[in-house]
């Protein structure tokens, strides 16, 4: 394999994962128009809850395929009430105020999560198992690509299928659709506004913590900082490619992904959040909505 | 309603204010000499931090234990930099603030650099037990400051001799996280390795610490063809690199310092870990103050000393010492005592010279083999 395609390989890689956790930041906000920055808590709670499981699950002598589903399905619920009660505690009781104050309330949750789990935690590294099992017939693959790769891309495509999907064809949809344009009109045409929103909070969550499990099972270690780093890249990624849509942040994703790698790989990673920030800027100069977003009139 | 919540409100603060004045007069005791211990004791770097203060209170207490230092009991003072540099800089003030006559610290370079411009104004003699970047005692700035641990350039010169002599490789790239301590070091080893004529830098470049996925970099480092790499930085990064290499069934060696000389690296890494070569301090623990001091740690808190335990012991007697010698703690003869005396401590007979560097603390290279971490023999 010559050394373009490895270096394609490896931003495609980095993109899906800023993709898995762009997606759900990008779903809030084009509900709610809410910059959740808590998401990456939930990603890193949802890690944390999988590697929990996993260790006493192995205790308990289940073989790798048992602790993976069991694990993943606890954790991916267990996170999605975080998501949920996340909204109520510190979203609901302030949707009618500013924005400014939805963002403050947001960046309070996250730092409440963090030290909420680098005090019931731990504040070291710790070893994340790798409970994706190898998959043999990936080394037929004319690449080479690690199972956890392959989880985290796979995954990446079927919850962006599923998420345009359910936003697009499903009554459910229709009412997130019609939630995000006017709450108020969608309310007197009996859309439940309110189980809406929990419901994109759970949904959002649910992809966070997916990515969590797959992405620590690909980096093997977690605290309870990784949310944090993880969530600012995936939410560059998210504004690139456009906030509020869906397959915008995984183009955003991939954009940034390969240009963190090219500029790596040919010239300097020194400078890796340079170029991922240059590549930014000059999208936001000649597309400001990003490159998928649309460009929204203000309402005077 | 309204009216009853305020009165309690006026009530609880009645008490806090009391309270207060009560910390207050204790603070106020002239008798007691303070001593500052400042350091990472939360957060990532907290397993580097914690033992200075456990080694500190050690010491501390045996000097109050007989008498005291010039007949004063010995108060520390512990705060928390969290290894940066723009908290250490508030630390420092707060140290200052309660006059302590020196401080045992701070742990990590770039905190330590930061703190030193508000000790030096004030007078205040500074020993790091673990802060190894050079240009702290070789640029001049700042004569307050003392270290017992041997820096960086001593670190990346042992790595050098070790790729050159022991491991007879010849292509290296050279990596670091930079951070003031990784870059310093990474830096001094390239400049080592371009006086050689055996040995080439075949690639030199930083990583951006955090980072989800390390797979750009480690392509470089196939492509560059390097048989080794030397890294300067701390664990969690160095885990991530190794263990990514040798997912893809990279073979190169990496060869780092005493940022990636802890157990949580080889936890981390797992089967990864095995083979990868440390710098770190000479291991002293067997000589006879050393197993002293191990064995008032684990009586007292019940489990092993972690890192830089025995510099910072040596830092906490080193301090007390030049207080007591001198029968001051005014800086001028404390600074001129901790130059002129030698003190008998784990790490042997130390004293300092002009730069602050302790004389007779040096490096070994350690291998991760089994598990564990191993002294080679030289």
């Amino acid at each position: 394999m010559n050394y373009f395609t490895e270096v394609v390989l490896s931003g495609l890689t980095r993109g899906s994962i800023y993709a898995l956790i762009a997606l759900g930041y990008t779903m809030v906000y084009g509900i709610i128009e809410l910059i959740n920055f808590a998401h990456g808590e939930i990603y890193m709670i949802g890690a944390f809850t999988a590697l929990i499981l996993a260790s006493v699950l192995t205790i308990f002598g289940f073989n790798t395929i048992a602790i993976l589903f069991l694990a993943g399905i606890i954790a991916i619920v267990y996170s999605s009430m975080y998501g949920y009660t996340m909204e109520k505690v510190a979203y609901k009781p302030i949707r009618n105020s500013q924005r400014l104050s939805a963002l403050i309330s947001a960046i309070g949750m996250s730092m409440f999560l963090q030290n909420y789990v680098r005090i019931a935690q731990t504040s070291d590294f710790l070893p994340f198992p790798r409970i994706i099992p190898r998959f043999p017939w990936l080394s037929a693959l004319p690449v080479s690509m690690s199972s956890s790769q392959f989880m985290i891309f796979s995954s990446t495509a079927v919850v962006m299928v599923l998420l345009t999907l359910l936003i697009k064809f499903t009554k459910i949809g229709k009412s997130m659709r019609a939630a995000s344009q006017d709450k108020i009109m969608a309310k007197l045409l009996g859309v439940n506004v309110n189980k809406v929103i929990s419901l994109t909070f759970i949904i959002g969550s649910a992809t966070a913590a997916l990515g969590g499990i797959l992405i620590s099972s690909y980096t093997g270690q977690i605290n309870f900082y990784i949310g944090f780093l993880a969530g600012i890249k995936a939410f560059v990624a998210a504004v690139l490619g456009g906030i509020g849509s869906i397959p915008g942040a995984v183009l955003g994703s991939f954009v940034l992904g390969l240009t963190e790698s090219f500029g790596a790989g040919y010239i300097s990673s020194d400078y890796e959040d340079v170029f991922a920030f240059i590549i930014l800027a000059v999208i936001l100069i000649v597309k400001p909505a990003g490159i998928l977003g649309k460009g929204q009139i203000e309402k005077v | 309603m309204k009216r009853k919540i305020s009165r309690k409100l006026l009530f609880a603060l009645l008490v806090l204010a009391g309270v207060a004045l009560v910390f207050a007069g204790c603070a106020g005791d002239e008798q007691e000499i303070a001593i500052g211990v400042a350091g990472a004791h939360s957060g990532d770097l907290a397993s580097y931090g914690l033992p200075s203060v456990n080694a500190a209170q050690l010491v501390a207490d045996q000097y109050n234990e007989n008498g005291g230092v010039m007949g004063r009991q010995v108060r520390l003072i512990v705060e928390d930099d969290v290894c940066q540099p723009e908290i250490a800089v508030n630390t420092a003030a707060k140290l200052v603030g309660d006059d302590v006559a020196g401080v045992i610290g701070h742990i990590c370079s770039g905190a330590t650099r930061a703190a030193l411009g508000t000790y030096v104004g004030s007078e205040i003699p500074v020993i790091s037990p673990s802060a190894t970047s050079p240009s702290l005692t070789q640029d001049g700035q700042h004569p307050n400051f003392f270290r017992t641990i041997a820096s960086d350039d001593a670190q990346a010169r042992l790595q050098v001799d070790f790729v050159i002599n022991e491991l007879g490789l010849s292509q290296v790239a050279v990596l670091h996280d930079q951070g003031d301590y990784g870059r310093g070091l990474a830096e001094f080893a390239r400049d080592f390795i371009e006086e050689e004529s055996s040995v080439e830098v075949v690639m030199f470049d930083g990583v951006t610490p955090g980072a989800v996925d390390y797979s750009a970099v480690i392509n470089r480092v196939a492509q560059s063809g390097a048989e080794v790499i030397i890294y300067g930085g701390y664990h969690p990064e160095a885990s991530r690199l190794v263990g990514q290499m040798r997912d893809r069934d990279m073979e190169t060696l990496l060869v780092s310092g005493d940022g990636v000389m802890d157990d949580t690296f080889i936890r981390v890494a797992g089967e990864a870990a095995e083979g990868v070569y440390a710098t770190s301090p000479m291991d002293t623990s067997t000589s006879a103050i050393a197993i002293e001091a191990a064995e008032l740690h684990r009586e007292r808190y019940g489990e092993e000393p972690g890192a830089f335990f025995l510099n910072a012991y040596a830092a906490t007697q080193a301090l007390l010492n030049a207080i007591d010698v001198a029968e001051s703690t005014e800086y001028a003869d404390v600074t001129a005592a901790l130059r002129n005396n030698s003190v008998e401590t784990p790490l042997g007979p130390i004293s300092f010279d002009e730069r602050g560097d302790a004389t007779g603390v040096g490096f070994s290279m350690y291998q991760v083999q089994n598990g564990t971490y191993v002294e080679l023999g030289n």
